[in-house]
């Protein structure tokens, strides 16, 4: 059996920004895919909002995503044959919400896409799609956002409007933000780096984020 | 050589990796079905031809005035085919103090050399098959003959100047006919025998035949070469100039098992397409990566051909194999259904293999992997980057074009080729229409139900043209499906309702005038059926338009030999049960106007319009009349029919004799002996065995369509297949992301379900209107059947679609949502 992760421990406050960063294969996305319960650890513990994960079934922990995690990914991961509102609105219908589209249109409005609500994401540049994708998560109003290498396919200026947006939302709903990225500097941005190498967490670097906040 | 062999490297991982598996079977399954269908036809068919052949006792019939040239036998016997002799005279036959006119038939050994004899020990004993003729100084005499004598087997009987004893009851010959000259009781002696009778004399009326059989192929070739020999006074017939019922029935089988492979082509291509587009969509990497590792656009192209052709030449390898296996499996299992063995299969379906492959993939696979070649490079790098979108108007075509060449390949028959395509594309522009109009107004159910229901019908409404292609595609399929099951069953009914069981099955003629009340009196005394009574004139056609029909040059060999025959003419006041009139008017009762109306086909052969002049010879007298009309004549009803038919005006004062056709049960028998004795000038004919004959190739033509079914059935099963392949792709991210962001397995699943139970409802009722309006059209425009509505069919297209796709689509999905997302994620 390959061991991918191995004597992780890791708690993340609430309202807190944490970056995972590390060398490809070093375990960065397992270990985010653990913290979302989109996977189960063999053994160990998962803890996520004061409910342990890894006692939840499939459904449970699907159950669990809905109330409490909005995810953005780097390849965006928006559903092709709905239109941006209607990729916001999945969420919210998933909750049954009473005013989907409202809520949608209000959280595309704030991610600045106001007027390619109606676009398919083949119509959109690659950083208007990850501005849907953000909206998409924040639209829930979710207690901890997961970004796995969200400016990974995008050109440093718009990574960095993407990035403005993030960080700002954060700030706005009090959200917290575990980000994978491969850039130091986007990193550097959070309160604490949490270093990969191998299945392990070595160091953790220093950051920058008393001067962003 | 570098393209080839990757082109096969590639090919062969694809194969291995699951990418080719539904585009490579959905191709087998289609050249397995039609080649099955076309071996199997192939023999079926020709099982129906040499049923037909039967009614000629051979597969050519040489017929003359004249004793026929040896050299012609020596001909035939050395291209390999069997020949036997047969002379047919009129003559006395006397059996003590009583005697009676039989038709005396002398055959050499191997007579009939196609169908068998029945005889009997004794009158009315039951009949068997037999491959003898009569022994030399034996005779074997119809029932007619023997009723009309008095006697029975044992008899001792003379002819001419030999006696013969009758050691068997003629109960049927394949060949026998229910025209004038067949008319008379047959006496069966051996050809040897003949000359002891001393009948053939200068000036005797004596009819020569020479039977030919054998293969296909050399039949094909000598009837040529012998016609150029052929003559004046010499005439040869094949099957195809057998009687018009038989015609008929040949002709409507053919079209039966044709309709039948028809539809699995059109399955067959709908399911390469599916798995074609399915495999360009996911494949669009690679492409993308091999041009940056250097490939050129012509390379990729050719590279896509080559696996075409590659592709092309292994899926027909292995789909003719298997045909041809399948084939002899239904065979096998049909062989308790056909009395007789199966002909053997010819080669013609192996190119028809090939040429499938070739022309499906060409039109249904081939736009798509153009258009995969079409990836940019960029790709590579941007993910979301693809090729231009394809013009589905363009590929369509490709595919409309490759299934008519195809079909017409096939079919041969263009009236139906375009009345099949004109189906579909009108099918599917209103499939498409309506798709769309069902698609959006599920939109106004989707706040009705719970969750799973809304999030099922939000997203058929929001695939809304993805949502309408899956309906339509779905809807034809079942379309097809329902079209080879109901209504196939529907046409099947109606067309052997159109032959009932109690058709007439006695033919009488040559009925004085005199003797109409006194046989309509004994029939009701014996309480059977009393028929209507046509009168008969015999005719000789001697102009069209005052011009002398030796004259005429004929386009239509037929209608050459039409004129030159002698006609059978009936006239009333009233257009006789069974007949259309299709142009021109019916005249008035009581008319003094000498009209007459010409049955449609025989109007045509013989050139004939609305308003020209007939003339005709009535026993020495010319009489005229003006075409009034045309109208079609349903031969297979068996009732007395006529070519032309006369006002009363016309004929009424010229000697007729009446003709009538009425129903007898097999416990008539007696009866029917019965009248013929009381009225023994009157001929009765006794058309069961001709009946049997016919209802015996309807038989084998509905057979061969429910087994060719099933072949059809596999290839409704891979469309269904490719169509929920195709989208499982989109369904996993989409079960992934929706998980990802919260949603319950129950829930995923039970919002696909109601998609797929929508999609598969509104494909149903579509699939319903689909396939009435094409039995409407096949029932009337192409069988000439009445069409008859059947509510079995509405409900049979929603509940089969429900059914199908709804469990299809859930067997595909439950895959899907047992995934972890995670999984499902990182492999996008």
């Amino acid at each position: 059996m390959l061991t991918i992760l191995d004597q992780v421990s890791l708690q993340v406050s609430h309202g807190e920004r944490i970056a995972i960063i590390g060398a490809s294969g070093a375990g960065k996305s397992t270990l985010l895919g653990l913290l979302a319960g989109l996977d189960l650890p063999t053994s160990g513990k998962v803890w996520l909002a004061g409910n342990e994960l890894t006692a939840l079934d499939e459904d449970g922990r699907a159950a669990l995503r809905a109330d409490e995690v909005g995810f953005v990914f780097q390849s965006f991961h928006l559903i092709p044959s709905l239109t941006a509102l209607e990729n916001v609105m999945l969420p919210l219908e998933l909750a049954n919400h009473d005013q989907p589209m409202e809520a949608a249109k209000t959280a595309l409005g704030s991610v600045g896409l106001a007027e390619r609500s109606g676009h398919y994401p083949r119509q959109l540049s690659g950083g208007e799609k990850q501005r849907v994708a953000i909206a998409r998560a924040y639209v829930v109003q979710p207690t901890v956002l997961f970004a796995d290498e969200p400016t990974g396919n995008l050109d440093q200026q718009t990574g960095e409007t993407v990035i403005e947006i993030l960080f700002r939302m954060n700030r706005e709903y009090g959200t917290t933000l575990v980000l994978v990225s491969h850039d130091l500097v986007l990193a550097k941005r959070c309160d604490r780096i949490i270093q990969m190498d191998v299945g392990r967490i070595r160091v953790t670097p220093q950051t920058d984020a008393g001067a962003d906040r | 050589m570098k393209a080839l062999a990757l082109a096969w490297r590639l090919l062969i991982r694809d194969w291995k990796s699951g990418e080719l598996t539904v585009l490579g079977i959905a191709l087998v399954i289609a050249v397995t079905s039609l080649t099955a269908v076309a071996f199997l036809t192939d023999r079926v068919g020709h099982a129906v031809e040499l049923r037909a052949a039967e009614s000629l006792a051979a597969d050519l019939r040489l017929g003359s005035s004249q004793p026929i040239p040896a050299e012609y036998i020596d001909m035939a016997e050395r291209a390999g085919l069997k020949t036997a002799s047969m002379i047919v005279m009129p003559s006395v036959v006397f059996e003590d103090e009583r005697s009676t006119l039989s038709a005396v038939s002398a055959v050499s050994g191997g007579y009939p050399l196609r169908g068998k004899l029945k005889t009997a020990d004794q009158l009315l004993a039951p009949a068997t098959e037999t491959s003898d003729i009569p022994a030399r100084g034996e005779a074997w005499a119809s029932t007619r003959l023997l009723a009309r004598l008095g006697a029975d087997t044992g008899s001792v009987i003379r002819v001419g100047k030999a006696e013969f004893r009758i050691t068997k009851v003629l109960d049927f010959r394949p060949d026998q006919g229910w025209r004038f000259v067949d008319l008379a009781p047959t006496l069966l002696i051996n050809m040897a025998d003949l000359e002891s009778t001393t009948l053939i004399q200068p000036g005797s009326r004596v009819s020569y035949r020479n039977l030919f059989a054998g293969p296909r192929e050399i039949i094909a070739s000598f009837k040529p070469e012998l016609e150029a020999l052929l003559s004046a006074g010499e005439q040869l017939r094949d099957i195809v100039d057998t009687d018009p019922q038989m015609r008929s029935a040949t002709e409507r089988s053919g079209r039966f098992l044709n309709l039948a492979s028809l539809v699995s082509v059109l399955l067959a291509a709908v399911a390469v397409a599916m798995a074609a587009r399915r495999y360009a969509i996911r494949h669009r990497d690679r492409i993308a990566l091999l041009k940056c590792l250097g490939s050129q656009q012509r390379f990729i192209l050719r590279l896509n051909l080559l696996q075409l052709l590659m592709l092309t030449i292994v899926g027909a390898a292995i789909g003719i194999m298997l045909g041809f296996i399948a084939q002899q499996g239904l065979a096998w299992i049909a062989s308790e259904l056909i009395a007789q063995d199966l002909p053997a299969a010819g080669a013609s379906p192996v190119l028809l293999g090939l040429m499938t492959a070739l022309f499906i993939l060409c039109g249904f696979a081939l736009p798509d992997l153009i258009q995969m070649g079409k990836t940019p490079v960029l790709r590579v790098l941007r993910h979301d980057v693809g090729p231009p979108p394809m013009r589905y108007g363009l590929s369509y075509i490709a595919g409309a074009v490759a299934v008519l060449a195809l079909l017409q390949w096939m079919v041969r028959d263009i009236k139906l080729v375009l009345g099949i395509a004109a189906g579909t594309v009108g099918s599917f522009a209103i499939l498409g229409l309506a798709g769309w109009l069902l698609v959006k107004a599920t939109g106004r159910f989707r706040g009705m139900a719970g969750v799973a229901w809304r999030y099922g019908l939000a997203n058929l409404n929001r695939r809304g043209r993805e949502s309408v292609i899956q309906v339509v595609a779905f809807g034809l399929g079942l379309m097809v499906l329902m079209l080879l099951t109901l209504v196939r069953n529907d046409l099947m009914e109606t067309w052997r309702d159109s032959l009932p069981s109690d058709a007439p099955n006695q033919f009488m003629i040559n009925i004085q005038p005199h003797e109409v009340p006194e046989m309509q009196k004994y029939l009701a005394s014996q309480n059977m059926q009393v028929p209507e009574f046509a009168p008969l004139v015999r005719a000789r056609m001697t102009t069209i338009n005052g011009q002398d029909v030796s004259q005429i040059t004929f386009e239509d060999p037929q209608g050459e030999r039409w004129a030159k025959r002698e006609s059978n003419l009936s006239f009333g006041d009233n257009i006789q049960t069974g007949n259309k009139l299709t142009e021109g008017q019916w005249w008035e009762a009581g008319t003094e106007n000498y009209e007459v109306s010409v049955e449609v086909n025989f109007g045509q052969e013989l050139g004939i319009n609305i308003g020209d002049e007939l003339g005709f010879d009535i026993a020495g007298e010319p009489v005229s009349a003006k075409v009034t009309s045309f109208r079609t004549v349903e031969w297979d009803t068996f009732k007395p029919n006529f070519f032309m038919f006369f006002s009363a005006a016309t004929l009424k004062d010229y000697p007729a004799s009446y003709i009538t056709a009425l129903y007898a049960d097999a416990d008539d028998d007696r009866k029917v002996l019965e009248l013929m004795r009381q009225f023994p000038s009157v001929t009765v004919i006794d058309l069961e065995s001709s009946l049997a004959q016919v209802r015996d190739v309807m038989d084998k033509a509905s057979m061969a369509v429910q087994t060719v079914f099933l072949f059809t059935l596999f290839a409704g099963l891979a469309v269904l297949w490719a169509a929920v392949q195709s989208s499982l792709d989109e369904r996993s991210f989409e079960s992934a992301i929706l998980r990802t962001l919260g949603a319950s397995r129950a829930r995923v699943l039970a919002g696909v379900v109601v998609e797929f139970l929508a999609i598969g409802f509104l494909a149903g009722l579509l699939a319903s209107i689909g396939a009435s309006l094409a039995a409407w059209h096949l029932a009337v425009n192409v069988y000439e059947l009445e069409y008859q509505f059947s509510p079995m069919l509405w409900l049979t297209g929603p509940m089969l679609g429900m059914l199908f796709v709804g469990s299809s689509g859930l067997l595909a999905t439950w895959r899907v949502v047992t995934h972890s997302p995670l999984s499902v994620l990182r492999g996008i």
